[in-house]
């Protein structure tokens, strides 16, 4: 067999320095078989992130064994085609879960907090759930914070915490949902809390922790840094770009998405 | 006025000239978002037939966004010249289809006429024109501007060289920059996407490229990607500014929503040439725009994307820029959702900016939450070559780090422009040739560790590992 051998570039030491992909080689001026092929795995991989059916019974199943309540909605996208094409029907709930949920709701106190779990862009983000909620369950009920079950909710975008936090008449919002996959990162995740939610609310009224994944801030580390942002939040009041400015914790970040 | 078409039993009405462009434009998913598109795929094309009707002068006569709500319609209105637009005053948009497609209708005749049309006539004729009409008439165009390298010349294809970073680590961005430079790319510009708009960075970032320009004499230009404000007071203090960039949107209130109006990018401008980089009579301005940026803004004024878009090249040719770039899938499948929409648009938007006398570039892209991949940017990438956009993007690997998104490659760009013999702009070509990169702007030079560009970084990375 004939071997075609194309034209490395010899500043392939300086990838250590970026993640971008440079000194990738070429044939004649194009990208060697090897660059394609994996350029096109990272691709299918974030494609497969975006559109692999979320399972919810079997989050709501590994989240109930936590030993905490769970409840399930659906927002108002019929499907996904629908959620990618019509954010706002992601950020509302279906008829059918908020008659459920306002029923659920009835005559109970408020809460301190409600917790999300969600989809969100990345099916495969919601592995990153459970860990992180290993961390932060026990560090708020050890702190005396009254939960909401949690919800699982399907085709969600960020901004169904107000409607959800809302009817659960919650001090605080926290949505944990898979963000937009990048070539790379299709298991990144997402963690969006808002004060006083209700609907109408505004991104710069939200704080985000990003990239939480093993590669990125690892789940257990942001179920730390959750909850210190949540009691700050607390404590004060308020979120969004004011709790962002006068408290330098890092990894706090301004939603970008 | 109330437009009205039959087709067999049913009859469609139109009761303005928004909703008629509306209802005229091509389907997107920003559109049906906006609830502005049409309701099916006959109701599409009988606002097309409608739309054909439209005398030209109507677009004068009747304003999609009052003047007295927005400075982007006083300005459009403002400039417009009547006596360039004599010509095809007296035609209707399917006419001037027709007459654009003639063989009479050249370059010469094209760029006299771009004063005298307005941007709400370019997006209507586009929307009756087919992809091969938005490609052969903006092919006549030619659009030449210039700093160090000389741009849009026939025969040449530009590409951004564009470096980003997620952390603006130096030593990351000036790899990417010499991966670039060896693969022949950059001649547009050097243009860095910062992480952080802060004018320290700002200033770190233009130091960084301004020593590599002219300690290797490279006849390119820098750019920050940061906000306008953020250039402005680099420049008070000091910074190495080249251009100047801006994203820019068709309506004020969207650009207020981007913090920026007519007499902040008018001091923009002002406080770049002030700087005295640019050679006598080059431009210093960059700007980015992307059909459905006044929608996510909240900005539409009712009006659809597509016919927006034209708008914002009336902010940009007010300008007089080096580099305008439609930024065409960055925005997502809500506004442009598949393959199909992204290619659709990305031609509409070149075509539009040409007619309209703009430098058009364009940022052949998708996130993964589009229905959308490497082939659909090629088949874009390829009909962009031949309809003679000015300059691409050159992303390493096509996957941009910082921004969370796929663009062109430095290898897509030698595809193009082996396909098409493209070169790259005279001035960087003489440069490649001279630094041993390119032989004849067309074929890439093997290069060993010692070569002068590369040996410096080599030997850092030995000397300081991380």
């Amino acid at each position: 067999m004939e071997t075609i051998s194309h034209t490395p570039d010899p500043w392939t030491g300086l990838r250590t320095l970026t993640e971008a992909r440079i000194a990738l080689g070429r044939t004649g001026g194009s990208l060697p078989t090897a660059e394609v092929l994996d350029f096109r795995l990272d691709h299918a991989a974030a494609r497969d992130a975006v559109l692999t059916p979320f399972d919810p019974t079997a989050l709501a199943d590994e989240i109930l064994a936590l030993g905490t309540g769970v409840f399930t909605v659906t927002s108002a996208a019929a499907n996904r085609a629908q959620y990618l094409q019509r954010p706002d029907s992601g950020r509302q709930l279906s008829a059918g879960s908020r008659a459920a949920l306002t029923d659920f709701a009835a005559g109970r106190p408020p809460v301190d907090l409600v917790i999300i779990a969600a989809d969100g862009l990345s099916t495969q983000a919601v592995r990153q759930i459970v860990p992180l909620l290993r961390g932060l369950l026990p560090a708020l009920q050890g702190a005396g914070w009254e939960l909401a079950p949690v919800i699982v909710a399907s085709q969600a975008r960020v901004a169904l915490q107000d409607e959800i936090g809302n009817l659960l008449q919650a001090r605080l919002s926290l949505i944990l949902l898979g963000e937009r996959p990048g070539l790379g990162s299709a298991d990144s995740l997402g963690a969006y809390f808002t004060w006083a939610p209700r609907p109408g609310r505004s991104d710069a009224e939200r704080n985000c922790l990003s990239n939480i994944r093993a590669a990125g801030l690892p789940p257990a580390a942001a179920a730390v840094r959750l909850f210190h942002l949540l009691t700050e939040s607390r404590r004060r009041g308020l979120s969004g770009t004011s709790l962002k400015d006068e408290t330098p914790l890092p990894g706090l970040q301004h939603r970008r998405d | 006025m109330t437009h009205r078409f039959t087709h067999g039993r049913t009859t469609f009405t139109f009761p303005d000239l928004a909703t008629l462009m509306a209802r005229a434009s091509p389907r997107r998913s920003g559109d049906e978002l906006a609830g502005l598109a049409a309701a099916s795929a006959e109701e599409r094309v009988a606002a097309q037939v409608c739309l054909a009707e439209v005398p030209l002068t109507r677009f004068l006569e009747e304003p999609l966004i009052p003047p007295e709500q927005d400075e982007v319609t006083r300005l459009i209105l403002d400039r417009h010249d009547l006596a360039a637009f004599a010509p095809v005053g007296g035609l209707t948009v399917g006419q001037f289809r027709d007459w654009l497609l003639r063989y009479e209708t050249d370059g010469t005749v094209l760029t006299a006429l771009a004063p005298g049309l307005t941007p709400e006539m370019v997006a209507a004729v586009s929307k009756v024109m087919r992809q091969q009409d938005l490609i052969l008439v903006a092919s006549k165009i030619r659009k030449v501007t210039r700093f160090r390298s000389t741009l849009g010349l026939p025969g040449t294809l530009a590409v951004r060289l564009q470096p980003n970073h997620p952390a603006d680590d130096p030593r990351g961005i000036a790899a990417s920059i010499l991966d670039g430079l060896m693969y022949g790319c950059g001649d547009a510009v050097i243009g860095i996407n910062p992480a952080t708009d802060s004018p320290s960075s700002y200033h770190e970032l233009a130091g960084l490229m301004d020593r590599l320009i002219t300690e290797y004499h490279i006849p390119t230009q820098s750019c920050v990607l940061a906000h306008l404000s953020t250039a402005l007071r680099a420049m008070e203090a000091g910074a190495p500014v080249d251009l100047v960039f801006q994203s820019i949107a068709g309506t004020e209130a969207a650009n207020r929503s981007f913090g920026i109006d007519l007499a902040l990018l008018r001091e923009a401008r002002a406080a770049a040439l002030s700087l005295g980089r640019v050679p006598p009579g080059g431009q210093v301005m960059y700007f980015e725009t992307g059909q459905g940026s006044c929608l996510s803004a909240g900005a539409h004024h009712g009006i659809d994307q597509q016919t927006l878009e034209a708008r914002a090249y009336a902010v940009a040719r007010e300008f007089d820029p080096l580099l305008v770039n439609t930024v065409v899938g960055f925005i997502g499948p809500e506004y442009l959702y598949d393959g199909k929409q992204i290619i659709r648009a990305g031609l509409e938007d070149h075509f539009c900016g040409k007619m309209l006398g703009l430098p058009m570039g364009c940022d052949v892209c998708y996130t993964n939450h589009a229905e959308a991949d490497q082939d659909d940017m090629d088949t874009l990438l390829t009909l962009l070559g031949t309809a003679g956009c000015n300059f691409i993007m050159g992303v390493p690997g096509a996957a941009d780090v910082m921004l969370g998104y796929q663009s062109t490659s430095f290898h897509d760009s030698h595809y193009l422009r082996q396909l098409l013999g493209l070169r790259p702009a005279p001035e960087f070509a003489a440069w490649l040739e001279t630094m041993g990169i390119m032989q004849d702007g067309l074929r890439l030079q093997p290069a060993g560790p010692h070569h002068a560009l590369v040996a410096p970084q080599l030997q850092a990375l030995a000397a300081s590992p991380n």
